[in-house]
């Protein structure tokens, strides 16, 4: 086991603090997300760490419990579209031929328009809830996991141990499970970071243009939408929430980089 | 025919061939979604009989490929049909705020792509050392953050603290160019912030991997100074990634704009097709969607074209 670097470790640090604080939000916050607890935009106090919202609830807890429906989305998301996308990925370069073919045009096709444009003409049709949500930012972030896996995949599909078990007469799943996972993994394992980076930026983005986790319930992104006015009035209720989104990304991204570099530097890996 | 003339038609014709995928996409993949328009507008708690009568207003009872051809058609015409949730033209109402998009975007992309080509050339010369650091920090904190939250930061510091810019972009017919430039100047900020980072990283690592070939190493035992290194070898051979790069971002822009346009209440297609999808109009949001599509399709075409005409390994085809 090599050191950890610095910016690694705060990132590994912050990154696991904000994961505990959503896992305990229930025991953490020190009042209920939906009890109005005060005046409209509350300074800092020693009641109120963070002052209150735009109608009198206890800002800190709406952060604790909104970090917790961030994460939570976030995490849901990118694990539907890791086990999604691999899975479509190493089918298709397993299975080569038209089958390949149909699965990587079509994934083109979703990929040719802005994932968020998508995401926005597919919520005007169904009805919004965190399931749903849930379903349509791993379907939509699916693709890209598809195309890294599939591209990891036909390298791993040429070498003799796979042409090994497909002569022994194993089944196309055993080889995708035991031959090409495995090998496959630690490209997979770099690319789960920046996912996971990417889901939480769409979510928040999304509950900020109103079409995300709906209320009472609020994640981050639609924290800052319910305290953006204030901001003109000179009260930064808006910002905490805001600041929380880009230290989560920031933090995870340092951890990611590194993973990055550890498993490219290993045999095998992307780099070889 | 020359072989590159050749060779960008084939590009074209698979944009083409792209573009009307999408719109299938579009159109289809909606309608494959459960519930449809009717229901989108009324809601779950709908009575049988509305629902039926909407449809039928709509005309969701004729058969799917009619429906999409006329669609289609409607679209190459330029005839958007009309909005459901007030019945206006979608073409009409579209026309204004595609000029205003298009305005702030142009402005973005004019400031960005110079300032976004010279850092990464700085930070190449520099490459590991202080200037190169603090650019590529910047740039890292900067991707990390959301259009929206950059926006709010920016208006939060320059417009409410310093009182330096109006806190929102309101823009309307009549005025003159510069009264127009200084109400979207924080917009402008803040989308130049969003793809800057992203433009120059690219630029950089594109220059970098130039700068590692034989000739680079030929140019520099020669003597030749660095400026003169990448002025000379290798800026001419990265231009192809650069402005692959630049196409690439200019498109990342078109969804930038989506949500910087709410952040800043600017009166343009990205705010339209927010509203759209709060009230569920359904053939807005999918002329929108259809529009930004192409939009960002097109410029990915150019880029693969201007790359193909800038790179002369791509000239000559073996």
């Amino acid at each position: 086991m090599s050191r950890i670097p610095l910016s690694a470790l705060i990132g590994l640090v912050i990154t696991g603090a904000f994961f505990f604080l959503a896992l305990t939000a229930q025991w953490v916050a020190p009042y209920d997300m939906a009890a109005i607890m005060g005046g409209v935009w509350d300074p800092i106090s020693s009641e109120h760490w963070l002052g209150t919202d735009a109608i009198g609830r206890d800002l800190l807890t709406r952060m604790i419990y909104g970090g917790q429906v961030t994460i939570f989305v976030a995490t849901c998301s990118t694990i539907l579209s890791f086990v999604l996308g691999s899975i479509l990925g190493f089918t298709a370069a397993t299975a080569g031929g038209w089958v390949d073919q149909v699965m990587s045009r079509l994934v083109d096709l979703v990929m040719a328009v802005p994932t968020l444009i998508l995401a926005l003409v597919i919520l005007t049709a169904v009805s919004v809830s965190v399931p749903t949500l849930i379903i349509v930012m791993g379907l939509l972030d699916s693709t890209r996991v598809f195309r890294l896996s599939r591209a990891v995949a036909v390298d791993i599909t040429v070498m003799d141990y796979v042409e090994a078990a497909r002569l022994r007469g194993e089944g196309q799943r055993w080889v995708i499970f035991n031959e090409i996972l495995p090998n496959a993994l630690s490209p997979l394992v770099a690319e789960l970071g920046l996912r996971f980076i990417f889901a939480v930026l769409f979510i928040s983005t999304l509950s900020f243009l109103g079409l995300g986790v709906q209320p009472p319930l609020a994640d981050w992104g639609g924290l800052v939408k319910e305290n953006a006015t204030g901001l003109v009035y000179g009260i930064p209720a808006a910002l905490a929430p805001a600041i929380c989104i880009a230290v989560l990304a920031i933090s995870v991204n340092l951890v990611a980089d590194w993973v990055l570099a550890r498993t490219t530097s290993l045999k095998g890996g992307r780099g070889g | 025919m020359h072989p590159i003339l050749k060779l960008v038609a084939q590009r074209l014709a698979l944009g083409l061939l792209l573009l009307w995928a999408v719109s299938l996409l579009i159109f289809f993949g909606v309608e494959a979604l459960p519930g449809d328009a009717a229901q989108a507008m009324l809601g779950q708690s709908a009575t049988p009989v509305a629902l039926a009568n909407l449809r039928e207003q709509m005309g969701l009872n004729d058969p799917l490929v009619g429906r999409y051809l006329h669609w289609l058609g409607g679209f190459l015409t330029g005839d958007l049909g009309k909005a459901m949730t007030n019945g206006q033209d979608i073409a009409k109402s579209i026309g204004q705020r595609l000029g205003n998009t298009m305005f702030l975007a142009f402005w973005a992309a004019i400031i960005s792509v110079p300032l976004a080509i010279t850092l990464g050339l700085l930070a190449a010369r520099y490459n590991g050392r202080w200037p190169d650091r603090l650019i590529s920090g910047v740039t890292l904190a900067t991707i990390s953050l959301p259009e929206f939250v950059a926006g709010y930061l920016v208006l939060y510091v320059l417009a409410v603290k310093l009182h330096l810019f109006p806190s929102m972009a309101m823009i309307f017919p009549g005025m003159g160019v510069f009264e127009r430039l200084h109400a979207i100047i924080l917009p402008v900020i803040v989308l130049v912030m969003v793809v800057l980072a992203h433009m120059m990283r690219m630029t950089r690592a594109a220059i970098l991997n130039v700068m590692q070939s034989a000739y680079i190493e030929t140019a520099e035992l020669k003597g030749l100074g660095p400026l003169a290194v990448i002025w000379r070898h290798a800026f001419p051979n990265a231009i192809a990634p650069v402005v692959n790069v630049v196409m690439l971002n200019l498109a990342y822009l078109v969804v930038g704009v989506v949500v910087v346009e709410v952040v800043f209440v600017y009166p343009g297609m990205g705010q339209f097709l927010v509203d759209h999808v709060t009230k569920r109009d359904l053939p807005v949001v999918q002329a929108c969607g259809m529009i930004f599509a192409a939009v960002y399709i097109v410029l990915n075409i150019l880029a693969d074209v201007i790359s193909i005409l800038a790179n002369p390994r791509l000239r000559h085809p073996k």
